[in-house]
């Protein structure tokens, strides 16, 4: 479903993301680990059609990321890293823009909105204005906008950053549920997370895709946790 | 087309969703009443609006770029510039969408005005035409303003810069109309390109509409800079709308 061919991204002098390639497929859950800076979110940007790549491309659901975007941008759903949204729009106006934009109408709205509010636990903050939401109930939010057109392609970026556990159990659950019939592109630096919800690891440091795994064969190959597997990939200091 | 319609609903929805609305129509409602009072409207013994059309594009240059100036420097701010541009939705259609927005929102500025044709009409028995003809010459210039008013927003992520390059321009290009600047004009160019200098400014368009002459290349001259400065922001958005 995702195919990512040579896909680069420069930022004057600085190379966010250098010719990584990957293949996803339905079922997939991959987990795209690596330390801060190391060019997950831009090559999550450039999935999303918000970035355009210097060079290489993507194809999402058999739609070109640079010359059909818009068929890309209907098909996946993205959560981008800090679950931005219109602080002043209480949370059903908002998922009611979000329905206007994804053409979801009438009866199909009524029905997105009766599966995806209580999904996220959200009934309860409907009303509020988003500016008065916690942290937690953002992120929720900018999941249930993500998802409300039951995409086939979902690309979340650090989907629980900023949770409290429960709410991280809860979201964890949440792609867990949904893993079987999409295709789906978490970046986290949690690592317990990636053992329970991926089935693929991908390793990206320095814009560049060091392993393509899954977490258990990469736990047998290193015979340690992932922590120890991270630092031992990622780390730009030698270890004697 | 829905891309159009979901940000166009959004951004005129989201006008009235905080105080900012209200706080601007108070203002604007206040001055512009009071401006035409102070003029002289009563001693002036006309039952027309000229004073209040005199005023208004002056006023109109600090208050097109006070109404524009969230559009795109908010939204680039808090980062939903990035939720925007993920959702299927073009470029051309969230600024043609929020422009338009923001024009709705100046006009039922204008709207608001009413009681003072109203109280023209109880005076006298003015003529119709020319009211609608200097309301229709407002509305134009207004959206001028808006339009560059979005550009600047969309040029810098700080609403102050972008409310003060906007105002800058405006400003610009209503005292480039001014007699002064016409006479230095006339000792440097010859005839032939004065006249022509002359069409280009905003007041030279804008005057000829409320004496009622509305003529197409009055109205030609607004909407084609109006696409004009649309056109820009789109393509300033495009560069840099993830920086």
């Amino acid at each position: 479903m995702i195919s990512v061919r040579q896909l680069r991204r420069t930022f004057g002098p600085i190379v966010a993301v250098d010719n990584i390639a990957f293949e996803a497929a339905k079922g997939d859950v991959l987990g795209f680990l690596g330390p801060n800076g190391a060019g997950k979110s831009t090559a999550m940007k450039m999935l999303a059609c918000f970035l355009t790549p210097d060079s290489g491309t993507a194809q999402i659901c058999g739609h070109d990321i640079l010359t059909d975007s818009m068929a890309v941008r209907k098909c996946i759903g993205y959560l981008a890293e800090n679950a931005p949204a219109y602080p002043e729009m209480t949370v059903g106006g908002f998922l009611d823009f979000v329905c206007d934009a994804r053409q979801i109408k009438g009866m199909a709205r009524k029905k997105a909105l009766d599966r995806i509010v209580p999904m996220c636990s959200i009934d309860s903050v409907y009303h509020q204005t988003i500016d008065t939401l916690s942290k937690g109930y953002k992120r929720r939010v900018g999941l249930a906008q993500a998802l409300i057109h039951d995409p086939q392609v979902l690309i979340l970026d650090e989907p629980t950053d900023g949770l409290d556990p429960n709410q991280k159990h809860e979201v964890r659950q949440l792609i867990n549920e949904m893993a079987r019939d999409k295709c789906i592109i978490i970046s986290t630096h949690i690592l317990e997370e990636v053992e329970i919800v991926c089935n693929r690891a991908v390793i990206i440091a320095r814009g560049q895709i060091l392993v393509d795994s899954t977490p258990k064969a990469l736990k047998e190959k290193h015979h340690c946790t992932l922590d120890e597997v991270f630092r031992k990939i990622t780390s730009t200091k030698k270890i004697a | 087309m829905n891309g159009f319609w979901a940000v166009y609903k959004r951004e005129l929805k989201g006008y009235f969703a905080t105080p900012v609305a209200y706080v601007f129509l108070v203002i604007f409602l206040f001055i512009a009443g009071w401006w035409t009072f102070r003029d002289g409207f009563y001693e002036f013994r006309q039952a027309d609006m000229t004073i209040f059309f005199r005023t208004l594009p002056w006023f109109l240059a600090f208050m097109g770029p006070a109404a524009a100036m969230r559009l795109w420097a908010e939204e680039r701010k808090t980062g939903s510039i990035e939720l925007l541009f993920t959702l299927p939705i073009t470029v051309s259609q969230a600024v043609i969408g929020k422009f338009l927005a923001a024009w709705t929102f100046l006009a039922i500025a204008l709207v608001l005005t009413f009681p003072i044709p109203v109280t023209v009409a109880y005076l006298g028995d003015p003529d119709a035409g020319l009211i609608i003809a200097g309301y229709v010459g407002s509305l134009l210039v207004a959206g001028m303003f808006l339009a560059i008013g979005s550009f600047f927003s969309a040029l810098s992520k700080n609403q102050v810069i972008s409310v003060i390059l906007a105002c800058v321009t405006c400003l610009a290009l209503m005292l480039a109309g001014l007699p002064t600047t016409l006479n230095y004009l006339s000792a440097a160019l010859p005839a032939g390109l004065l006249g022509v200098a002359e069409s280009l400014f905003v007041q030279t368009q804008f005057e000829s509409m409320v004496k009622g002459m509305v003529a197409f290349s009055n109205i030609a001259y607004f909407l084609i800079l109006i696409t004009g400065w649309v056109a820009a922001c789109s393509v300033i958005l495009n560069e840099r709308k993830a920086s």
